[in-house]
């Protein structure tokens, strides 16, 4: 019986006891280990949070750069086809110029070599006028001389004046 | 410098006791008879002194301060000034009142007597019981368990360092798990997210309180102090969970006592008197059940070991202590499963006291 009787001294130190070890250690253990439990805690959720936000940006990012990439490829390929067909149309101009220019340049070459031609034959007729005067003035000269050969060439050119 | 602090406390603590090593004891026991019955009781009772054990027939004890409240006030002395008697026959004289030590217990002598008589019902005919506040040895192995416990804590708690991320360091990796436990597997689902941090100290410190002394109850050379295994101590640490239970309970708490919502009104009443006493029954059923089966244990093992001089024979002793070792084993386990359970079914009615109505 005197063993489950509870001592009054007993409890009475048991209380001031357990009061005494309640404060101190909420005080000087429990507060502080708990706070820092709960604040590693949330550190540690905190950063898993933003690690997950850093990997979303991350690819966030590898898509924006695919897409700036794609843009930038498209763009490389646009201007290339761009150049491509400038190039073929300025070629194609300076064809069409260059020809233009040659057909004018053989045109005027032409017209030139006419000019000269129709010039050379103009000059050649006079030439030839002023030859056939000299020759005719020897010849009329010499046949001039006498009586027989006048009549002679008389009657030649007006043969002649006839056949014409 | 807190450690050093407590360091002091502790040297403080052991030179408030004296020591008297080879004190006198007038009487030889060897020729009287084992007594399996007495010596272990005495050994599962508190007592005023600390017996660590006998050399050349001498007792080596540690001597406790014995502090009475007499009719004429307080009343101090050593418990060595009875000189190891416990059978009420050396008398201690202190401003002229006379005191004995009869089982542990301190009684004082009515004017005139020399000697304690007792009627049939073992209750002294010439004596009354002082009330004893005395530092006794379950006492003493509470504060030292206490010290020990602030030890641990105080020292724990300075291994967080907001530099270093509260990682926890040397001696935070293994108390940090067991806090973490209190809370995460006693606290949390017991009581709830949102209410368990107003009870998470007293959590905390019954848990460890209770562990430390059943782990100090079972270290044979102080003596196997049986602080947990006391039913004061068990009383006092219930009556705590008792009181918090009542000043936490909400208004349905206090209505699934008095006007069960949800039942017939025949069985609101007829339930009353059952919950009323459910209030009472939970605090007495923690009360007695770390007590059991602390003592128990205590009793389990000391009778192993009777079992040695019940037989007068050595080849006794391998069983005896092969057995002991076993049950010892098995008293660790129970030490942290016993702690755990009054934690766990102290949270339970903090619990249920805050439980919010949800019909």
């Amino acid at each position: 019986m005197d063993l489950i009787t509870p001592g009054l001294g007993l409890v009475f130190w048991t209380v001031i006891t357990f009061l005494f070890l309640l404060f101190i250690l909420t005080k000087f253990a429990w507060k502080p280990i708990l706070g820092a439990v709960n604040e590693r805690e949330d550190s540690i959720k905190n950063a898993l949070l933003e690690a997950d936000k850093a990997r979303q940006e991350m690819e966030d990012l590898k898509s924006d750069n695919q897409k700036i990439l794609k843009e930038a490829r498209a763009e490389r390929d646009a201007m290339l086809k761009e150049a491509h067909d400038i190039k073929e149309k300025i070629i194609s101009e300076a064809k069409e110029q260059a020809k233009e220019q040659a057909n004018k340049l053989v045109e005027q070459a032409k017209a030139t070599i006419e000019n000269e031609k129709l010039n050379a034959i103009t000059d050649l007729k006079n030439q030839v006028a002023a030859l056939s005067i000299d020759i005719a003035e020897k010849v009329v000269k010499e046949q001039l001389s006498n009586r027989e050969k006048q009549d002679k060439l008389v009657e030649s050119m007006l043969n002649e004046v006839n056949l014409n | 410098m807190q450690i050093n602090t407590l360091r002091i406390f502790l040297l403080a603590l052991l030179c408030s006791v004296s020591f008297d090593a080879f004190a006198s004891n007038e009487e030889d026991s060897s020729g009287e008879k084992f007594d399996p019955k007495a010596m272990i009781m005495h050994h599962v009772k508190d007592a005023h002194g600390f017996h660590l054990w006998d050399w050349n027939g001498h007792p080596v004890s540690i001597s406790l301060p014995i502090i009475l409240w007499t009719d004429n006030g307080l009343t101090t002395f050593m418990s060595s000034e009875f000189h190891h008697d416990f059978e009420g026959k050396h008398i201690v004289e202190k401003d002229g009142q006379k005191f004995v030590n009869y089982h542990e217990k301190i009684y004082q002598l009515k004017e005139g007597e020399t000697t304690i008589a007792f009627d049939e019902e073992h209750h002294p005919i010439n004596a009354t019981q002082p009330l004893n506040f005395s530092i006794t040895k379950n006492v003493f192995m509470m504060w030292v368990s206490v010290v020990v416990l602030l030890l641990i804590f105080v020292s724990t708690s300075r291994r967080y360092k907001k530099s270093e991320n509260y990682v926890p360091k040397g001696i935070a990796k293994f108390t940090e798990p067991l806090i973490v436990f209190v809370r995460d597997e006693i606290a949390k689902p017991m009581i709830g997210e949102k209410k368990y941090k107003r009870f998470m100290p007293f959590l905390l410190t019954v848990f460890f309180f209770i562990w430390i002394n059943n782990i100090f109850g079972l270290i044979p050379i102080i003596n196997g102090a049986n602080v947990s295994g006391n039913i004061a101590f068990t009383l006092t640490l219930a009556v705590f969970t008792f009181l918090i239970t009542l000043f936490s309970g909400n208004k349905n708490y206090w209505k699934h006592i008095f006007w069960m919502p949800g039942v017939a009104v025949p069985m609101k009443i007829f339930l009353m008197p059952i919950e009323i006493v459910g209030m009472f029954v939970k605090p007495i059923s923690l009360m007695i059940r770390l007590f059991a089966n602390i003592t128990a244990g205590h009793i389990i093992i000391l009778s192993l070991m009777s079992l040695i001089f019940i037989f007068e024979s050595i080849a006794v002793a391998p069983v005896s202590v092969g057995f002991s070792l076993f049950i010892s084993i098995i008293e660790i386990v129970v030490t942290a499963i016993q702690a755990y359970i009054f934690t766990v079914l102290s949270a339970l009615y903090f619990g249920m006291a805050t439980e919010e109505d949800h019909h």
